[in-house]
């Protein structure tokens, strides 16, 4: 089936906005992605026909909320190719997502002399959590490097896995666009003994995300960065891990009975869903993953592919050796995401100029300070694509960087 | 819009390109302080000499956009040689100018901001405040810090 990228774009009411006459050329969807009229008319409906709260009363509508609750947690799960919709749950976002893994499976099981592995491609929420366990629990971290392109070094894996009870790394980097071979990396956690992470969350929003496939243990993504609402996230893992896990966040929804001298908790996933969850997001993360289903994911990751390619030949034609993308340059291994250094200019004070043109691009860290270190910088410009960017806004980010240039005398 | 002119104003790219007083000071005598934007990762590092109640001398160090770099080098230059108090009230001028609350109390010292006029454009874009003060923000953090010793 060939998608017509331009029916997909017009689904996004915000593109059409124009600021000082001018429309919007929106390249930071690896921060946040633009919701199509599918996600936000599922909310408003859900809203103005069936809000209602979930799993505690008893009348027709609150059964209602219910149903369409749950079969937003189908569809998650079925996006992501989850055996069992139980194996989903809903977080606040992927950052609560890791945390949750560390803290509860963490928590449960890591002390002195266990070493749990990282890479220093991840963003701090797969750094931090891990951190602050650490710092209680006695345990060690252990990093697997960069090669020069922006690849996992992964030449010492063997030797940094041996003895660790976890490895928790990203399937995209937030910086790089860096895809690392996640198969690969599970596989070799799993024959070390190891408990597999997934940080999914650029992954899932361009790629199949197939976690049978993965064979991964644990896997997180957030819902606003893939066409959906923000306030929601998803943690996918595997049931017997999450059965034996101990709760993350106490209080209503996930208790089985609480008495004077105890509590008991309810089954998977409800365990880790203490109090009211954002109801209406998660409506809309429903529909958020059937409308990129609609699409196919697929066809997302090739639209991206084209697009990446098309941005780097582009910019290096027009500005060769004054601007470096990081990162691979073999499009297969990367995502839509490009950081860039023009000239000496700051990240900053380009994002500056390309605002006034109404390019939107993310200067800074990026959440990423420890790859930062790596990169020798301290920030870096981004633009970051999804399926709604065309070849029109990269042209217009190309034509607006000479607008950099001209104030900072290149 | 407003235009990009008013934040980039000529001398404000001329302290860009060419910062004052850029370095470090030996820590003691001198005191230190380093600051961060969140945001952005810019870093920043300010030495003082304080002899007498007098900044006798003034040094930066550290990365940032033209912003933050071109304030931290106007500010360099204009509190070297000042009084402490004088320093404090220019802090607060500064920081007024850039439409952030500093109490009722107006500056106990009414001292000039002179080329640091140029940075007034910056409050038209509300998101680069925080670029123009976190050298400022450093620097009463480094007149703050504990008197280092020898010993």
């Amino acid at each position: 089936m060939t998608i017509d990228w331009d029916t997909v774009r017009a689904d996004f009411p915000i593109l059409r906005r124009e600021i000082d006459g001018a429309p919007i050329v929106y390249l930071d969807s690896g921060n946040t992605s633009q919701k199509p009229r599918q996600v936000i008319e599922a909310m408003d409906d859900f809203l103005r026909t069936s809000y209602a709260p979930i799993n505690r009363s008893a009348y027709r509508l609150a059964g209602e909320a219910t149903d369409r609750f749950e079969s937003a947690r189908a569809s998650v799960a079925r996006f992501v190719n989850a055996p069992s919709a139980d194996e989903i749950v809903f977080t606040k976002n992927a950052t609560e997502a890791l945390n949750l893994v560390a803290a509860s499976w963490g928590g449960a099981n890591l002390g002195p002399g266990d070493a749990v592995v990282l890479t220093h491609l991840e963003h701090h929420a797969n750094i931090v959590p891990w951190q602050m366990l650490a710092a209680k629990q006695g345990f060690e971290l252990r990093w697997v490097p960069l090669t020069t392109d922006g690849q996992l070094d992964l030449t010492d894996l063997d030797r940094l896995l041996t003895g660790a009870k976890a490895f928790a790394f990203t399937a995209m980097s937030n910086v790089l666009g860096t895809i690392p071979p996640v198969t690969h990396l599970v596989s070799a956690a799993h024959d070390a003994g190891a408990v597999a992470i997934v940080d999914a969350c650029q992954f899932t929003p361009h790629n199949v995300t197939d976690v049978q496939a993965w064979d991964a243990d644990f896997v997180a993504f957030s819902s606003h960065k893939m066409c959906g609402p923000s306030g929601v996230g998803a943690l996918w893992g595997r049931m017997e891990l999450l059965d034996a896990m101990p709760p993350y966040i106490g209080g209503g929804n996930m208790i089985a009975d609480v008495r004077l001298d105890g509590f008991t908790t309810a089954p998977v996933p409800a365990k880790f869903e203490a109090g009211t969850p954002p109801i209406v997001e998660v409506i809309g993360f429903g529909a958020a993953v059937e409308y990129l289903e609609s699409i196919g994911m697929a066809a997302v990751r090739q639209h991206e592919i084209e697009l990446t390619r098309y941005a780097i030949d582009t910019l290096g034609e027009r500005y060769g050796d004054d601007i470096t993308i990081q990162g691979p340059d073999n499009v297969e291994v990367r995502g839509g995401v490009l950081s860039f250094k023009f000239r000496d200019i700051h990240p900053h004070d380009i994002s500056q100029v390309l605002d006034q043109h109404n390019v939107c691009v993310r200067a800074g860290h990026h959440c990423a300070k420890p790859l930062m270190r790596v990169l020798g910088v301290n920030a870096t410009a981004r633009a970051s694509l999804y399926l709604y960017n065309d070849r029109s806004d990269i042209d217009a980010l190309a034509d607006a960087l000479d607008g950099a240039s001209d104030i900072f005398g290149f | 819009m407003p235009g990009l002119e008013d934040l980039y104003r000529e001398i404000i790219l001329d302290h860009y390109r060419s910062p004052r007083n850029r370095g470090e000071l030996p820590v003691p005598p001198a005191r230190h302080a380093e600051g961060h934007n969140p945001l952005c990762g810019d870093e920043i590092t300010i030495y003082l000499s304080v002899d007498d109640d007098v900044v006798s001398d003034v040094k930066v160090a550290g990365q940032g956009c033209s912003i933050s770099q071109s304030s931290a080098s106007m500010m360099s230059a204009a509190v070297k040689g000042k009084t402490v108090p004088e320093v404090r009230s220019l802090v607060k001028k500064f920081k007024g100018m850039m439409s952030i609350d500093t109490g009722d109390d107006p500056p106990s010292i009414d001292v000039p901001l002179g080329d640091l006029e140029a940075l007034q454009g910056v409050v038209k874009f509300p998101v680069r405040i925080k670029c123009a003060t976190l050298a400022w923000n450093t620097l009463l953090e480094a007149l703050d810090a504990p008197i280092p010793s020898d010993t």
